[in-house]
């Protein structure tokens, strides 16, 4: 099936079959494989991008699902070279060890911080619901999150 | 500026936060093919016939094989048959043949142009199965009577080990004013980290080299595994990569079928072979941790000093042995039951036993949570039953801070020796750091509310830098466990180390590299840290038991010494003055130079171009037959390990309607020797905390009667979510080992170690007015509601 998606500000245009998860379609068409796949039953949130500038799980979406919108990947987030501050303030905070988790932590707070600006470290907490990290017990995670918006977001 | 100590951010992060880390699903090479693996639904069965026709005959399928097609392959090894048996290893092979023992084990694979087509091929592969009865339960499988898995293991018995003194603790217990009895089960975990497994394996027919891209915690073992033992080759025939690796918590260490298979298979159709684990099946497939079974007798006498600990333990190995299993629940667990204490009596019997479950071998900690577990529990046992403060009995108990290097009763440690320790230093920060004496107050005032707050506490020691390459071999395995390491200085300056420990998440290029700026006083920038690929590496036996820094770290600086050794000859040849006379110095700007003792104005840079790693690269003048190039390796066998220290606090509140315990806060001191990187320090513990805790309240891999994992999804078991958790409360001692020039010690684990029995010391101190002296991990709300029910209606435990 022919789909049309603008992926990190490129229009694309694929024909893929009915069956293909987004996810997929990312990684394997496209060569975006800096989101990642980290499980088979949509808890892990490793391979969460940005929808039509919502967090979304790629591995719950199918491929033909996504024509006609807007897809920003983990490839998409930096601007002109300058880190996104999210990206920024993991670096900083030492939010992340393995880094299999982190684009996925990263797409996933950046529309946390979207949709409520000023967390508490509860809120942030229960933002993270989705995304399993095994390396840094979240400590630095939620900290990054919160130094960002401190920072006044993006 | 010194950078050892201090806070610098990772140099590995920009890779990794822009997702330009190459993982290995995210590699590919041309003409590369994919395979799925039938894995057994049956945890005990006889395979009687499989018919792959139906699978072979699907387009785009290039071969269906079994376990027939690889009996010119070994059978995978295991090197580390402690308890001195080794006439009943019962290893896993490529693929099962006649019989599997749980369920996943694989027995046939396809290999397909795609992957999804070896999906839907491998489900047509026809297997009749005879069916046999199962067993899952440690102890259990050595009743007469219970399915048999190994002709060579009667009663299912792998091994019986021992360590300390029988006759002497029995008498001790004998004479003791009390002795408390307690049966523990430390469940069975499983690692989960972010990333499954995978491999990719390319074969050149033309000189018959293999290149093995694998996940690997360890790729100079992996390669020596491949060569010597499975496929008898030299080493020159196999070249491991290790690349970006997604976390491993001891699981990625091992040799596994799948990655045997997938390199057979790459010769057998002469076109790279890929495959990459499903979550699914890294449930199934991939090791697992713990899972004993402990009776537990302490012995003590009114005042709270602890007279004989006696332990008992039943360790499950699963159906066939992984790598290194034996060797988990013998000399890395027995040998550190005594804690942080001065025992005086101390007897462990573990009899280690296969049943219809998946492998269990190293996962964080690796034995030392589990003797942590036993000690810190019986530790506060004792207290509950005389009535003392834990605190106290602790403290009563200690390894004095000047007893060092103190070596535990009845050569427990086989002749090892406690390096140095002040675990009363510890204890007292975190006492304060928690408020010890107010949180009692507070509790009181809450159980009068109805309120169940408690507090548990885990002074725990651990063995990191493992270790000495003599004594592990007493220990039975069969290798070595020294590092090794070689620094060139380029002609600019620039630094490469290359290294045989392997990072999967640790930092190592930036810890590493924070010794080389330090050391030879060149920038952090001009350092690069190269691991993981057994070509341009020297080996190293990886990285796991915290050893990297105290092992590799070692190696690494030993190559330094050397380095300047060396510059400081040449400028004295450039000086034309006594090599005694010239000085290495790191001046205040950072920078390294050679200058001439008293004369600052004779002097040069070591690690610039034009400076002395130009004249060492390019040779034209160097003093008599020296050889150009700043270029060393040093190897590294440690005399001793390392043994940090510490105290983890944790404060709880059950809640009494629902039984649901809620961490309120977390309080960890942990003293980890000198520290090259704090803030990497810090996230290896907060990391350990979050697994620690989850055994003690969450994770636990079951099995039912037939042998059926049933928590093998990420739906069905517990891995942590961030709302469950705290922030961590973290302070630190710092008492450096002496057996190590750097005098550091070792942080991986440490948090995993200690974090178990603090949550469920808290847990039970919460429900102690109920009579609860014990519940068995993990203590999810329904267990915990179910012990409160059974003492508000009178029972005991």
């Amino acid at each position: 099936m022919k789909i049309s998606v603008n992926v990190n500000g490129s229009a694309q245009e694929n024909d893929v079959e009915a069956r293909t998860l987004l996810v997929n379609y990312l990684r394997d068409e496209l060569g975006l494989t800096g989101t990642k796949i980290g499980c088979d039953t949509s808890q892990c949130g490793a391979c969460t991008v940005h929808m039509d500038g919502k967090a979304l799980k790629s591995c719950t979406c199918l491929a033909v699902q996504a024509d006609g919108c807007d897809i920003t990947t983990i490839e998409g987030l930096a601007q002109n070279g300058d880190l996104h501050p999210m990206q920024q303030s993991f670096w900083d905070n030492h939010g992340l060890q393995c880094g299999f988790c982190t684009p996925g932590m990263i797409m996933t707070t950046t529309a946390l911080l979207a949709d409520n600006p000023n967390p508490d470290e509860d809120e942030i907490r229960h933002g993270l619901e989705g995304n399993l990290c095994r390396c840094t017990g979240y400590h630095n995670i939620v900290k990054a999150v919160a130094a960002v918006a401190q920072a006044g977001g993006d | 500026m010194a950078v050892v100590g201090k806070a610098v951010k990772r140099k590995e992060d920009p890779r990794l936060i822009t997702g330009e880390a190459r993982y290995l699903e995210d590699i590919k090479l041309p003409g590369m093919t994919h395979i799925a693996i039938l894995r057994s639904p049956h945890a005990h069965a006889n395979i009687v016939s499989i018919n792959s026709e139906r699978a072979a005959a699907v387009p785009g399928v290039i071969g269906v094989f079994t376990g027939q097609d690889f009996m010119d392959v070994n059978p995978l090894p295991c090197p580390w048959p402690a308890g001195g048996v080794d006439n009943n290893l019962n290893t896993p092979r490529a693929l099962e043949v006649e019989k599997v023992t749980h369920v996943g084990a694989g027995v046939a694979v396809v290999v397909a142009e795609d992957r999804a087509t070896a999906q839907d091929a491998v489900e047509l592969v026809d297997v009749e199965w005879e069916v046999l009865p199962a067993v899952t339960d440690a102890e259990e499988a050595t009743f007469d009577g219970a399915p048999q898995l190994h002709e060579n293991a009667p009663n299912n018995v792998c091994m019986e080990w021992d360590c300390g003194d029988q006759s002497g603790t029995d008498a001790a217990l004998g004479s003791s004013d009390v002795v408390v009895k307690q049966r523990l089960r430390n469940q069975r975990l499983i690692p989960t980290p972010m990333e499954t497994r995978g491999c990719i394996a390319q074969h050149e027919a033309v000189n018959g080299e293999y290149t093995i891209w694998m996940t690997s915690q360890a790729p100079h073992v992996h390669r020596l595994l491949f060569t010597a033992f499975i496929f008898g080759v030299p080493e020159n025939k196999v070249r491991v990569i290790s690349p970006q690796i997604g976390g491993g918590f001891g699981a990625k260490i091992f040799m596994y079928p799948e990655y045997v298979l997938t390199t057979a298979l790459s010769k057998k159709v002469g076109r790279p072979v890929k495959w990459v684990e499903t979550r699914s099946e890294n449930y199934i497939a991939t090791t697992h941790g713990r899972d004993h079974v402990t009776d537990v007798e302490v012995g003590a006498n009114r005042d709270g000093t602890i007279t004989g600990l006696k332990v008992r333990t039943y360790a499950n190995l699963g159906g066939t042995l992984s790598t290194v299993a034996p060797g988990i629940p013998t000399t890395l667990y027995g040998r550190m039951l005594s804690g942080a204490y001065k025992l005086p009596n101390i007897y462990c019997h573990v009899t280690g036993v296969y049943t219809n479950t998946g492998m269990v071998d190293a996962y964080r900690g690796a034995g030392r949570p589990e003797a942590t577990y036993v000690v810190e529990r019986a530790v506060d046992l004792v207290a509950s039953e005389l009535g003392m403060d834990p605190v106290e009995v602790r403290r009563k108990n200690f390894v004095p801070a000047d007893s060092f290097p103190y070596e535990p009763s009845g050569n427990l440690l086989n002749g090892l020796s406690y390096d140095s320790g002040n675990y009363d230093k510890a204890l007292d920060m975190a006492l304060e750091m928690t408020g010890y004496e107010d949180f009692r107050a507070e509790q009181a005032a809450a159980r009068a509310e109805g309120r169940y707050l408690g507090i548990g506490l885990s002074t725990y020691i651990e063995i990191c830098g493992i270790a000495p390459s003599a004594w592990m071999f007493g220990e039975g395995w069969g290798a070595a466990l020294w590092e090794s390491a070689n620094v060139r200085m380029h002609i600019t300056g620039d630094v490469v180390v290359t290294s045989g420990s392997q990072s999967h998440g640790q930092g190592h290029e930036t810890s590493i590299a924070q010794l080389v700026a330090d050391e030879l006083g060149v920038s952090m920038d001009q350092v690069h840290v190269q691991h993981s690929d057994t070509l341009g590496t020297p080996f190293g036996y990886g990285t796991y038991g915290s050893r990297s820094t105290a092992v590799g770290g070692v190696a690494v600086w030993r190559s330094l010494q050397r380095i300047k050794e060396k510059a400081r000859a040449i400028a004295a040849h450039e000086f034309e003055a006594n090599v005694d006379d010239v000085e290495y110095v790191v001046n205040d700007e950072g920078v390294g130079v050679v200058q001439v003792k008293g004369s600052p104005d004779q002097s040069k840079v070591v690690g610039e171009f034009m400076g002395i790693a130009t004249s060492a690269a390019g040779g034209w003048d160097l003093p008599g037959d020296m050889e150009p190039f700043l270029d060393e390796t040093a190897y590294y066998d440690p005399p001793d390990c390392t043994y940090p220290f510490g105290t983890h606090i944790c404060i709880v509140e059950v809640d009494a309607e629902t039984g649901n315990v809620g961490i309120k806060r977390y309080i960890a001191v942990d003293d980890v020797g000198k520290v090259i990187n704090p803030m990497i320090v810090d996230g290896q513990v907060h990391g350990g905390i979050a697994q620690g805790v989850a055994q003690a309240l969450w994770e636990g891999a079951q099995y039912d009667e037939n042998g059926q994992l049933v928590s093998g999804s990420m739906m069905d078991y517990a891995i942590p979510r961030a709302d469950l958790l705290p922030s961590f409360e973290l302070g630190r001692t710092e008492t450096p080992s002496p057996n190590n020039p750097l005098g550091v010690k070792g942080a991986g684990e440490t948090g995993t170690i200690a974090a178990t029995p603090a949550v469920v010391n808290a847990v039970v101190d919460a429900l102690s007015h109920l009579n609860v002296r014990h519940i068995d991990m993990p203590l999810t709300p329904s267990r915990v509601w179910e012990t409160i029910q059974s003492r508000s209606n009178g029972g005991n435990s």
